[in-house]
């Protein structure tokens, strides 16, 4: 049996870009903002990193294949730079690469960066691409809005919700996703919003709106990790570690056996299952002190909530609509906007989120820092869609 | 008695959309006030993800129900609208059938008597030790705007199971001739008819051909024209067919309704449609002349027989023509016929680009729908793979060859996008499971807000996935209409 993560590795350093319709930025110039506040923050220099992890999702679109892109644009001399890409779970991919390698013994400081640059695709929206040569011929050339829309009605079917309820329950979602975003400066949206504007907005893949559907930004988040001993002597007090990092990926089970309802993500279920295994989580609901999720639609946030074993199966809605994951409810989730406002450059938001919890453990959220202590964050990074996903939990802490 | 030669069954497929024509009339009424007179009934429309293909095959499937596919011996596909130019049409619709690789396949083109010929040659074969064949015919026909073919035309496709054995229908003769009458005519890779005058195509073709070939044939069968009970003439001018009956001494009544006010003329496919529709309400022992035109005229008698109430109670071309779709978008018509370029927006510039091996390795479960079921479980999966979905185990030596497409199958979830590309949105599409097992991520075909639901049944479709405009190659493969 594997023991597990648990506080084998510390988080030494973080930065993120601000996120955002980037015109003024290239994708290298996004990786080196990101890279140059974890840098600061980590408190090294570029010499001392050992081994480096990069996420990104739309390669061609945007850098170009393998991790050399990102050695050229942060310097790394001499080291071994390895590109990852997992939909858009990538970012947690590249953080788990670094995890290991320090866990592993491998290297003492490693690196995790994750860049998008969706906004030099000229599409709204996610840009079109190939799922491979058979899947070409008989998937469907659909739309992520169209994949995730699913969900909700699956969702209505299985637990007996009506459509106006439903539709108010992911409003509610959003709503708070903005009034979080609006306190945030790297934030890609950051306007509030009312009940009313969700509600009345066009359809984009039914019966999601316009609100329901997260960001495309441009963005850059990165993450430096070493072990607790050689943080501390490098004079780091407050100590944010590793608690638990799982990924699953579906195995074709969903779309192919008909077992699976579609209301759900059966990859989040269990890989928090796993997480909470690994970190000695027993009651989530109360142990986390928040939570960032892969809110790329207003519905997958609500079926997340149950998918996590927070909220009871078919009762996710209504904590929803209960304000149990609002700024000021029993367990904040998207305290940074989420992706709905701080933006979703793929292959940066696994990273993104990690650095949210960073922030937060550390008192260092500035407007948006949750009152309470907080000592247990996880994060939902989620990719690929209902049918074929890959979902990655990671639980950091203080030590 | 000896097996005879003829019909053993038929199908036919009319597309669901039907264009009415007076929203064609009122769009042109500013530039052609004069195809007022013809604002009357509905012409079938095909979808822009069917073509001549993919309508052959459903009437095939209509034409084929409870019959065993092993016993066929060959298929033809008789239109002018085939989209390959070279390489098998037919073939594409044996594959989506699930034939065996040992039918023999061909296309017949050329003329608007195709299909009448391709029948008469299946016929006569069929009479010698042939296995049975299916001749189909279907035409997704092309016009310009504000041309009176526009509003004449429709889209549509037959099927004949032509045999020895049972059948509904017995051949008493068949009678051709060919003369080079050129009343229109498209040259090689051109889109669209040049016709001649519609008054000379009447009189000299119609009423003097059709009428001289008419008087031969009767002759040759050794029947009088008063013993014809269905005259079934594919021509859609109002009034022709019963002048050509009254000079041969045809009984009017016994004019075939021409299918013009519910379909319109489907080109190649119209003299086998008008034949299904007339066998449908057939009675035994009725004699049906069947007629087909095009540089020439194609003769064929039929009677009836015992059998036919085999037939006509499944009623295959009444079936299609209920599935119907009224419709009064005469823009989005001349859109999906490649008559009116619209904005389309990034998306549609997706690539398309077929791999010839992926497709020919993959043919069977692309084309043919075809999963695999455990014999030992009998869990079925979809697409066929080395190792189990459910077990993980090997599939060699415990999984058989299962076919999907016929298999009902329920909606578990779907989606009306609006952010994909279509050209015709919204793009539904979702999760469907099939009775007896089996699972499948597909397309929507023939949807609507009203007739889509999680829990509602679909029927699959043969349809274009994909267009690569690029390199003009159609991607085929299968959707799920609901059933309303």
């Amino acid at each position: 049996m594997a023991t597990g993560i648990k506080d084998r590795v510390a988080i030494l350093g973080m930065g993120c870009a601000r996120f955002g319709e980037r015109w003024d930025a290239s994708a290298e110039q996004l990786m080196v903002e990101a890279y140059t506040e974890a840098l600061a923050d980590a408190g090294i220099g570029t010499p001392q990193i050992e081994a480096a992890w990069l996420s990104v999702a739309f390669d061609a679109v945007n850098i170009g294949p393998s991790g050399i892109p990102l050695a050229t644009a942060l310097r790394l001399k001499d080291i071994g730079a390895t590109k990852v890409e997992n939909y858009c779970a990538s970012g947690t991919e590249a953080f788990r690469g670094a995890v290991y390698a320090v866990a592993a013994g491998a290297a003492d400081i490693a690196l995790a960066l994750g860049v998008e640059k969706l906004k030099d695709t000229g599409y709204a929206g996610l840009p079109v691409r190939s799922r491979g040569t058979t899947l070409d011929m008989i998937g469907v050339n659909g739309s992520a809005p169209g994949n995730f829309a699913q969900l909700a009605d699956a969702y209505g079917a299985v637990h007996g919700v009506k459509r106006p309820d439903l539709k108010r329950a992911m409003a509610h979602v959003s709503v708070k996703s903005h009034a979080n975003g609006a306190k945030n400066p790297k934030a890609h949206l950051r306007r509030e919003i009312d009940l009313d504007t969700v509600l009345n907005a066009p359809i984009i893949a039914e019966p999601l709106g316009l609100y329901d559907c997260c960001g495309v930004s441009d963005g850059a988040a990165c993450a430096i990790v070493t072990t607790p001993q050689i943080a501390r002597s490098l004079g780091k007090r407050d100590l944010v570690t590793v608690k638990a990092l799982q990924v699953v990926s579906s195995n074709g089970w969903e779309s192919q056996a008909s077992e699976w309802n579609g209301s759900y993500l059966h990859t989040t279920r269990v890989a928090a299952r796993r997480a909470y295994a690994e970190a000695g989580i027993t009651r989530p609901r109360e142990e986390l002190s928040m939570l960032e999720v892969h809110d790329c639609f207003s519905i997958t946030e609500l079926v997340t909530m149950e998918d996590l074993h927070i909220s009871a199966v078919g009762r996710g809605w209504t904590d929803v609509l209960d304000g149990t994951f609002d700024a000021d409810g029993a367990l904040p989730c998207q305290l940074d906007g989420g992706l709905k406002c701080f933006g979703h450059p793929i292959g940066a938001s696994g990273l993104r989120m990690l650095y949210e919890n960073y922030l937060q453990l550390l008192g260092r959220a500035g407007a948006r820092q949750r009152r309470q202590a907080p000592s247990l964050g996880l994060s939902h990074n989620l990719g690929g869609m209902p049918t074929q996903s890959v979902s990655a939990v990671a639980i950091i802490g203080l030590a | 008695m000896a097996a005879e030669t003829g019909i053993l069954a038929y199908g036919a497929y009319v597309p669901q959309r039907r264009l009415q024509r007076a929203a064609i009339c009122a769009a042109h009424a500013w530039f052609a006030p004069g195809l007022k007179g013809l604002a009357r009934g509905e012409r079938a429309v095909a979808d822009w993800d069917e073509d001549s293909i993919t309508m052959a095959v459903e009437a095939a499937r209509e034409c084929l129900a409870g019959i065993n596919r092993a016993t066929i011996g060959s298929l033809s596909l008789a239109s002018t609208t085939l989209p390959f130019a070279d390489r098998q049409n037919a073939g594409i619709v044996k594959e989506a059938l699930n034939l065996s690789d040992a039918v023999g396949v061909l296309d017949v083109t050329g003329s608007q008597r195709a299909a009448t010929s391709a029948l008469i040659q299946a016929l006569h074969a069929a009479a010698g030790a042939g296995r049975p064949q299916l001749c189909l015919a279907a035409d997704r026909r092309n016009a310009r705007a504000a041309s009176e073919a526009e509003l004449i035309q429709g889209d549509a496709a037959a099927a004949v199971l032509v045999g020895s054995g049972d059948p509904v229908a017995r051949l008493l003769g068949t009678h051709s001739v060919s003369i080079d009458f050129v009343d229109h005519f498209r040259a090689a890779g051109e889109p669209l008819d040049y016709a001649w005058e519609s008054r000379w195509i009447r009189d000299e073709g119609h009423i003097a051909l059709i009428g001289k070939t008419l008087g031969e044939g009767l002759k040759r069968f050794g029947v009088t024209a008063g013993e014809i009970d269905r005259l079934v003439i594919p021509l859609p001018n109002r009034g022709v067919a019963e002048a050509i009956a009254r000079a041969a001494g045809c009984r009017t009544e016994s004019v075939a309704d021409n299918l013009v006010e519910a379909v319109g003329d489907s080109g190649v496919a119209h003299p086998l449609l008008m034949l299904a529709s007339a066998l449908e309400s057939a009675r035994p022992r009725e004699k049906l002349l069947l007629v087909g035109f095009g540089q020439g005229c194609d003769l064929l008698l039929f009677e009836a027989t015992a059998a036919i109430g085999r037939m006509s109670r499944r009623a295959p071309l009444a079936a299609s023509l209920a599935r119907r779709q009224p419709d009064e978008n005469y823009l989005r018509f001349l859109f999906h016929r490649g008559l009116l370029e619209l904005e389309r927006g990034m998306r549609a510039e997706a690539e398309h680009k077929q791999p010839g091996t992926t497709l020919y390795r993959n043919r069977r479960a692309v084309l043919g729908l075809l999963g695999s079921r455990d014999t030992r479980t009998g869990a079925v999966q979809y697409p066929p793979a080395e190792l189990s979905v459910h077990t993980g185990e090997p599939t060699a030596g415990s999984h058989e060859d299962y076919p999907l497409a016929d298999r009902p199958g329920r909606i578990v979830s779907y989606t009306a996008d609006r952010l994909a590309y279509s050209p015709s949105p919204p793009l539904y599409y979702g999760v469907i499971d099939f009775e007896g097992g089996g699972r499948l991520v597909t397309e929507f075909t023939d949807a609507s807000s009203e007739s889509i639901a999680v829990g509602r049944m679909v029927r699959m479709m043969f349809r274009i996935k994909g267009i690569d405009e690029l390199r003009h190659f159609t991607k085929y493969y299968w959707k799920a209409a609901p059933v309303r």
